[in-house]
């Protein structure tokens, strides 16, 4: 019994003894995030080390998903929060309102005098309804149209014919079916999701305005929800939703010959879409001189943090520093929100998956002209419901007016909590 | 007993009044109560607690990410709202059509399978329900990524096999062409949705259900069969008048787990339908409702009233289906 006892009391003594000591040595801030956004925090872990000796970064990362809903449940209950917080674009209106989060524009991080180094419309994304800054911006998503130029130079139909409006887009696609019948687009609804997103004002939400109407049954979602119409009725697009193996199969089988989406759609092409296509695509501003964003991700410290200061010192780092950004942007193709970062020579290289197109000037171009558009809670709920009245609109031939009243009735509805 | 008595100084009190100071519990009473604590303690934490933690909530209106200072109390309006909800009403209504669908075949089919099992396979019957029992085994994912390939428009199986009968040539005609389709079928498409959830539910359950029924039947006297082959009984009156009464009880069992299990169907329909039900909602089942209430809205009171009126539901179900089995006997 004793030497258990002494035994138990050694290795106990020990223990703490370690525990103290490693608390001496290093702090630890721990950082939450989702493939393959952590590849910049893994790409940042030695570089930080070498500036910071003291602090050690763990890196936990979930499934997109998951590790949204994770975030939601500890922020619910308070506990197992991370230092530091990876939150997506789709969430950060949902986040950000939650007042879960530190506000980032007060001391010590004083964030607002920051707000010019960015992209001009990050800032409102992650900024909650009562002024706060709940996160700062580390990449973007400005939309891009990618186009085969093989297939359509073979129908004859030039990067103007797509871009120059949607009425010359929508010919362009019957050409290119009638002559090859390849389709021009994945899916009609890409055209409603751009037109919806286009032509805002800085400060306007896409299914909200700042006072929380609902803007849904308005000309902007009429025009959008005839646009995809029209693709639809004129044959054009293959019907596959995004991210389905359909998807994949109709690029890599040259039965899709165009699609929206953010700029960091190319890496997706290169890696495991459409490989066997290199070379024969190439990217363009979107239709109708209209700019949009896809995506983007954020950094934010929640209040129940443990370490705050040392996990804004790594925000800063991750988002301020030039070298940083531009190692992501190299890593994973993750746009820099930090204009500074925007300005580097990677910028001029060419990509040879887009046949040696210096197409990242181009979403510099992009970037520069995305409207601020306000985010909200709610905009998850109201997405579904106009895609389900969508596709209703598509599939049912249901009336576009009365599709848009209804959509407009459900969220209504189902924010009926709304302040 | 002569340990405890004689450890107890009041042991002379006994008679007229129990012992006010605590004796010392001996390893022998505590030791049981320490070994089964780790089900209670689990039960507390896993069960009992989120099923009060979620009555209370069906009270509440809460948006978990603003922390458990922002519950708020609205009383039964969360109950008010779901009950008028027409989107709740179609999900019921979703989950009620593949309950039955899906849900009835599995014993009409795993009754007479069970059946023919027992009798009839002697040294591959453990190999054939091995084989019918694999789905219910694996993954639900996998399955579901499978079917949906399976059934994808432009380059499934499925379709290319219906399409290649339809298009059969014989001397220039198609003589099928009436009853396959000639082109690719969107398999996406409202009035299959529901149909393509319940043939993968059928699929999948048929097998665990012949399993319940063989284990039944095993349990039947074997001298009941030779009497009534004695009596000159054939094998289909023996199944009617034997088999069937007497596997009665398993079949309130297995029909009980299927009605819990059906109206629960959240997994197979939420991958196949991407999450979103489908066009027109048609696969969207009252529990793929209660998790998109809960995260696409975040609005978990109104989720947590949703859960309780299906449990309601449940509960009414089984009740109904308790009363049918046992009515006859």
């Amino acid at each position: 019994m004793t030497v258990t006892h002494r035994l138990t009391r050694i290795a106990f003594g020990l223990s703490f003894g370690l525990a103290f000591a490693c608390a001496q040595a290093a702090t630890t801030v721990t950082v939450a995030s989702f493939p393959s956004f952590d590849e910049a925090v893994k790409a940042a872990i030695p570089l930080y080390k070498k500036a910071r000796p003291d602090v050690e970064i763990k890196l936990v990362s979930l499934a997109f998903g998951d590790h949204h809903n994770a975030m939601t449940t500890a922020l619910a209950t308070g506990t197992n929060l991370p230092d530091v917080m990876a939150v997506e674009v789709g969430f950060i209106g949902k986040f950000a309102e939650s007042g879960g989060l530190e506000d980032l524009s007060k001391a010590p991080y004083n964030a607002a005098q920051y707000r010019t180094k960015f992209a001009k419309f990050t800032f409102p994304q992650a900024m909650g309804g009562v002024g706060n800054v709940a996160a700062m911006p580390a990449d973007i998503g400005p939309g891009a149209l990618f186009y085969r130029k093989d297939l359509l130079e073979k129908a004859g139909i030039s990067e103007a014919d797509l871009t120059k409006s949607w009425d010359s887009f929508l010919e362009s696609g019957k050409k290119l079916k009638a002559s090859s019948g390849a389709y021009l687009l994945s899916n009609a609804v890409d055209l409603k999701d751009i037109y919806i997103r286009t032509g805002l004002k800085d400060g306007e939400g896409i299914y909200f305005d700042s006072k929380g109407k609902v803007l849904v049954n308005s000309p902007r979602f009429e025009k959008a929800f005839a646009l995809a119409k029209a693709a639809r009725t004129a044959g054009i697009d293959a019907k596959i939703a995004a991210w389905s193996p359909e998807w994949s199969e109709g690029f890599k089988r040259n039965q899709v010959a165009t699609q929206m989406m953010g700029a960091w759609l190319a890496g997706h092409f290169a890696q495991w879409l459409a490989p066997n296509t290199k070379g024969n695509w190439r990217s363009a501003q979107l239709p109708n001189g209209g700019f949009a964003s896809w995506g983007g991700s954020f950094y934010a410290i929640p209040k129940a943090a443990a370490n705050k200061k040392e996990a804004w010192e790594f925000i800063k780092f991750m988002t301020l520093n030039k070298e940083m950004q531009i190692e992501a942007f190299r890593k994973l193709d993750a746009f820099p929100a930090l204009v500074e970062a925007q300005n580097d020579p990677f910028l001029d290289q060419p990509i040879e998956f887009l046949g040696g197109q210096k197409a990242r000037q181009l979403w510099k171009v992009a970037a520069d002209k995305i409207p601020a558009v306000a985010v909200d809670k709610f905009d998850g709920t109201a997405q579904d419901i106009v895609n389900a009245e969508l596709d209703k609109v598509l599939e049912q031939n249901k009336d576009i007016k009365t599709a848009l009243a209804d959509a407009q009735t459900q969220i209504e509805k189902r924010v009926r909590r709304k302040k | 007993m002569s340990v405890t008595s004689s450890d107890s100084p009041a042991a002379s009190e006994l008679a007229v009044s129990p012992p006010r100071r605590r004796r010392k519990l001996q390893a022998w009473e505590w030791a049981p109560y320490l070994f089964i604590s780790p089900f209670f303690i689990l039960f507390l934490v896993f069960g009992l607690f989120p099923l009060l933690f979620s009555m209370w909530l069906a009270f509440q209106t809460w948006d978990p990410s603003t922390g458990l200072q922002g519950m708020e109390w609205v009383g039964i309006e969360n109950f008010k709202f779901v009950l008028e909800d027409d989107w709740f009403q179609k999900s019921l209504y979703n989950t009620f059509w593949i309950a039955i669908v899906s849900g009835l075949p599995q014993h009409l089919v795993a009754i007479p399978l069970a059946y023919f099992a027992h009798t009839y396979l002697r040294k591959h019957r453990n190999t054939v329900v091995g084989v019918y029992f694999l789905p219910f085994i694996t993954s639900t994912v996998a399955i579901a990524l499978v079917w949906n390939s399976l059934f994808s428009r432009d380059y499934g199986v499925i379709n290319m096999a219906l399409t290649s009968i339809g298009n059969l040539s014989i001397a220039g005609m198609h003589p099928l062409a009436w009853l396959f389709p000639t082109s690719n079928v969107d398999w996406a498409q409202p009035q299959y949705t529901k149909w393509m959830i319940s043939s993968l539910v059928f699929w999948r359950y048929v097998g665990w259900n012949t399993v319940l029924y063989l284990s039944a039947l095993q349990t039947i006297p074997r001298d009941l069969y030779e009497a009534a082959t004695i009596d000159g009984a054939t094998s289909r009156q023996q199944f009617w008048h034997i088999t069937v009464p007497l596997l009665r009880p398993m079949m309130f069992f297995a029909v009980t787990l299927t009605i819990i299990g059906n109206l629960q169907l959240f997994e197979e329909p939420f991958i196949i339908t991407g999450g979103t039900g489908g066009i027109n909602q048609a696969g969207k089942t009252a529990a793929m409702h209660m998790y998109n209430t809960a995260f696409v809205d975040s609005d978990f009171g109104t989720a947590s009233a949703v859960a309780w009126i299906l449990f309601l539901i449940i509960g009414l179900m089984t009740w109904a289906n308790n009363k049918f089995f046992a009515q006859k006997d």
